[in-house]
Formats: C-alpha cells, structure tokens, sequence
C-alpha cells in the first residue's frame, strides 16, 4: 500500500509499504477514505518529538471502512464506516476505566522509554514516534486500528468524511480544552493560537456558553475564521500587546480561562523573546517554545483556569510560577481522551449545533501528502487544514 | 526473599558442574524471566553467592486479588508475559517443569517446586537440585486501597554464574537486570487486563526495553517476515 513516512527533518515522502495484519486479537483493519495532517504532525516533521525514525508512517486522524476484524471484535463488522480515535486505549485498565483514555496504562509498549522523560508513560497514539508506541499512522491507504472494540466509532451514512474526520482529534482536543474551562455564565475565555484546534476550541467555548471568547493568532486570514465561523473577537498579536489588550476588554479582571491552543513550537511579538527561546531550543537546552503558555498565565484572572491543549514535548524554562501561585490558578491539560467525546459531539454535528469542517482549507490526495505538509507549514494558499483523499 | 532457599539451592549444585565444557547457556528463572547465560564452568558456591542478584519490583493490576493470584497459580500461563521462557509444564500441583530460550536457539531447562502457597494471597517457589542458575521468588497479591486493583508484589533472586560468559551475558542485558522482570510485570498487567500482549509494528513482540532502543520503523511487517 501507499503510506506517508517521515524521512528526516522537515521531509515526508509517500512510499510502498507492506499492508498491515492482524497482530492482536483485538485489531481492526481499516481502509482509509480520509485522512488529515495535524498542526503536531508539524512537531514531528520539524523533528521536535523525540524518538521518530526514518521509515515511520505518520498520521494520527484518519476514517474509514473496515475490511477485517480480529476474533475479539464483537462491535464492528466488515463494511461498517468508522472514525479512529488517536489515543490507542484498551478500555480495561483503571485510567481507561476513568474516562482517561490518553494515558490508557496498557496501550504503549515503549512505556519504559516514555517513563524515563516523563515520570509515567501515556497511551499510545498512531503514527506519532516510538515514544508513544511506534504504531503506524493512518496518512495511508490501510490502517491496523488495536482495540478497535474501544475506540473507533461508526459514523452514519448521512455526515459526510469531512465532518466525521475532525471527530478524530482536533473536534474534541478543542472541546476538552473548553470544557476544562468549567464556563459558567458570563465568562470570558481566551484562546492563543487560530489553527484548527484554536478556532474549534473557540467555537466550543461558545457552544458552551462563554459570554465573550478571544483569539489570538498573527494570521489575518485565520483570525477572520475566528470571527466569522467561532463567534470569536480576534487580536494580532504582531499588531496589539495582548496582555494591554486583554486587560482592556476585560476591564482589568483577566480572562476567566486561558486556553493555550499552541504548544512547543509558538512565536512571539517581540523579536527578542523569540529569539531566547529559538536559540535554546536549537541548541537543545529547551524542547519547547512555551511563549503563549507563559501569556496564557500572566493574562489570566486570579482564581481562573489556565487549559492547555497544545502539545508539549519536554521542559518548559521560564514558567512564570510566581504568577501561577501567588494567583491561585489552575492548570488543566491533557492529551485529548477522544473516546470520551467522540459520541456526543458527533450528536452535536448531527443537529447542527456546530460544523466543524470549517476549518478545512485544502484537499488532496495521499500521493501528494509531502505538498500537503509543506503548504500547512508554510500557511500558504491560506492554509488552516490539509485532508488526504485515499 | 528466601535467601535461606538459595542457599540451599547452592549447596545443592556444587556437584553439578564437575565435567561439564564450557557452553553458553541463557537461562531464565521463573518469574523472573532473568536471563543469565552460564558457564558451565561455573565458580564455587560462595563466590556464586557473591553475585546474587535480587530484586523486588511491583505492578497495580486491574482486577481482584483472586484473579491475577488465580492466573499465576496456573504457571503453564507464564510464558505467556515471560518471554524468555518456552513453556511450564505443571507436573502436579507442586512441582513444574521449566525450559527457557536461550542464545543460538539453545534452550535450558530445570525443575522448580512452589514451597508456599496461600490462595489469593501468596505464591512462593524454588527451583530444585541440579539447575544451572538456582533461583526462588514469592509473589504476593495485595487489595490496592480504594479499590484500586490489586498490588502484585514479585521479590526473586537467582544466583549467575561466574566466568567470560557470565560477564558477557551481563553485558548483553545491561546495568539493569530488572528490566527484563519491569516488562514482565507490565506483559503481566497486559495479559490480566486485555487479555494479551499488546504490539506495535515497531515491537511487534510487545514489550521489551532492547527493543525499545533498536526499533524497526513504525510500519507493517512485510508478509514473509514473521515474528
């Protein structure tokens, strides 16, 4: 089958590969119809995560039909149309018991090789690096899809790919991060970053009932997303101090929550705080880029809920603390637990309460999955969201 | 730990390894999954006591004390999450026969009798007179509070041979002699909770630290390469 590998820093390239197998009695083959490229395979491409090798199949958000189940799949049928779930949860130990799927205690089997730079290890996820299990992706013609009695859900015929796509990942990433906001009326939330994550975690928030929802982003024609499709009042950060600007609007309280829809790989207004970071995250002192983190606190109001859902990898240097506790914030974050979303948000789509295919920009085919990456990268042609026809 | 158990099991062996070659034999002792390769030409007791290797590691599983004590009491079941070992053979209800992977698909084998069993709660065993690597563990099953599951506490301790291969197989698996038993217990954890060890097409044999560091690339195995 056709799949897209990483090669190397900042190098894709669709390749033949073997078909996947049957390797577990819980598995699920499923041939993929879409697939998407997600803002943290960006981490990957840029060669942020650690542990990727040359030959991996990326790809963590992808749907389809399934064409072959393991003897312990009672749920599925061949022919059934499904969307995956990115966290690989085996739905029997305690924390998938919990609603906890992303750190599924069973799903990862490099969990030693995770503990060692993260104390414990997280579920596995598909296509993103040997950290998280060395799984194959799904930006592919075929998937293999573990404990597909758990995950995957059947998508009806009436919601078109497009739609049920986003259920795999950046739907309900950009829900969690609203709803670990605990909005009650009148709130007012802000959201660093408009990618795709961004603007459906604005949008959540207003599904929600934020009273007031802010994006902050740098990029006009995704700020205008913002506005238009989330209800969202937008800031450029290259044009406006964001924490003047929040402060205003807010008259002086901050923010109720702050979502930090960003991650290691932010930008900054002033050239030089870029720089810092920039230059120890090259030199490898720092994994991350945590300027919209270190906003997202400063900016929030005492008492209010920082929530982050952009992907970090590593350490964090110059985390405000003293602004963290002398404020009383919390903090929430996670890898998305999709499984715990996947149901109710496609009832959501299902009565028009939101259409999250909005933030799709571009469609292409799998063969041209190394244009797709490069385009997303380099936010041409207006670039917010790049779909995989296979 | 029994050491009194090993002790004996030491005193037992000091007639074993008399005309035996020197041959590279890996060895892994119950639950151990320890792999140890030994020289047959092995050194005297004491200095083998010198080198005794112990250890105690700890899972939290997700089910009664009943079921995970349940599924170890049945050792034919070890192989499943020990992946050095070949088979069990329960003999009766006390005694069982070991055979372990080996280097160059050499495999060894010995006898082991469990010396205290307490349904539920504990399982401790030994192996008997003439195993090239003596060894002995104890498994305890624990309530984890707050109906968290159950503790599965493993202490064990096997005694490596001495010599070039005894040193070459310490190389082989690193500093850290506990590793092989942390991925047991997690195969172990695996096995209870999913039924089976969970793989990855990078690790297509699931868990397994040497693994980790020389992976294959995350995708399919072709159709000719089996496991």
């Amino acid at each position: 089958m056709k799949a897209t590998t990483w090669v190397g820093k900042d190098k894709v390239k669709v390749v033949d590969v073997p078909d996947p197998k049957i390797m577990n009695s819980r598995d699920a083959i499923v041939k993929i119809s879409s697939t998407a490229i997600c803002g943290s395979d960006l981490h990957l491409y840029h060669g942020y995560i650690p542990a990727m090798r040359e030959g991996d199949i990326l790809g963590h958000e992808f749907m389809g039909e399934v064409v072959e189940v393991g003897p312990e799949v009672g749920n599925l049928a061949v022919g059934d149309r499904v969307v995956v779930p990115f966290p690989i949860a085996c739905g029997r130990c305690r924390s998938c018991q919990q609603g906890l799927f992303s750190v599924c205690e069973n799903s990862n089997p490099n969990a030693g090789f995770a503990e060692k730079l993260m104390g414990h290890s997280p579920a596995g996820i598909f296509g993103y690096s040997h950290l998280t299990g060395g799984y194959a992706g799904g930006q592919a013609e075929y998937a293999r899809v573990p404990f597909a009695d758990v995950g995957p859900l059947k998508v009806p015929d009436e919601v078109p790919d497009d739609q049920a796509l986003m259920l795999a990942d950046i739907f309900p990433t950009g829900y969690m991060g609203a709803e670990m906001c605990d909005i009650t009326p009148g709130d007012v939330v802000a959201v660093w970053g408009a990618g795709p994550v961004g603007l459906l975690a604005a949008a959540s928030a207003r599904l929600l009932g934020a009273e007031r929802v802010i994006v902050i982003d740098r990029y006009p024609y995704r700020l205008r997303l913002a506005a238009d499709r989330a209800g969202a009042e937008v800031l450029n950060y290259e044009e406006t101090d964001v924490l003047d600007a929040l402060n205003e609007l807010t008259a002086g309280r901050g923010p109720d929550a702050c979502i930090d829809a960003v991650g290691l790989e932010g930008h900054h207004g002033n050239a030089a705080m870029y720089a810092y970071d920039r230059a120890k995250q090259a030199a490898r002192v720092e994994t991350e880029r945590p300027f919209a983190l270190r906003e997202a606190i400063l900016a929030c109001r005492s008492g209010g809920v920082v929530s982050v859902i952009g992907a970090y990898g590593g350490f964090v240097d110059k985390f405000p603390m003293g602004a963290f506790m002398n404020r009383s914030l919390i903090m929430r974050t996670g890898q998305c637990h999709v499984q715990r979303y996947t149901r109710p948000l496609l009832e959501r789509i299902r009565r028009g309460e939101i259409d999250p295919s909005f933030v799709i920009s571009h469609h292409l085919p799998l063969k041209d999955a190394a244009k797709g990456y490069q385009i997303f990268q380099k936010k041409q042609d207006d670039c917010t969201k790049v779909v995989l026809k296979v | 730990m029994d050491l009194a158990l090993l002790g004996r099991a030491w005193a037992d062996r000091s007639g074993d390894r008399r005309r035996r070659v020197a041959v590279t034999t890996a060895v892994i002792a119950g639950i151990t999954a320890v792999d140890v390769v030994a020289t047959l030409r092995a050194g005297r007791a004491r200095r083998a006591r010198r080198r005794l290797v112990r250890m105690e590691l700890a899972v939290t599983v997700n089910t009664p004390a009943s079921e995970a004590y349940r599924f170890w009491r049945n050792l034919e079941n070890l192989p499943r999450f020990m992946t050095h070992l070949e088979s069990v053979r329960a003999d009766d209800l006390r005694r069982s026969h070991w055979v372990a992977r080996g280097p160059a698909g050499r495999s060894i084998s010995w006898d082991a009798e469990i010396v205290d069993d307490r349904p539920n709660e504990s399982l401790a065993w030994r192996s008997l007179p003439g195993a090239r690597v003596p060894n002995a563990g104890r498994v305890r099953f624990l309530p984890a509070p707050g109906d968290r599951g159950t503790e599965v506490r493993v202490q064990l301790g096997y005694a490596p041979p001495a010599g070039r291969l005894g040193r070459a197989v310490a190389k082989l698996f690193g500093e850290e002699p506990e590793q092989q038993v942390r991925d047991d217990l997690r195969r172990f954890k695996q096995v209870l909770e999913t039924g089976e060890v969970v793989r990855s097409d990078a690790g297509p044999d699931g868990i397994s630290l040497g693994q980790q560091l020389r992976q294959r690339p995350a995708q399919p195995l072709s159709a000719g390469s089996g496991r």
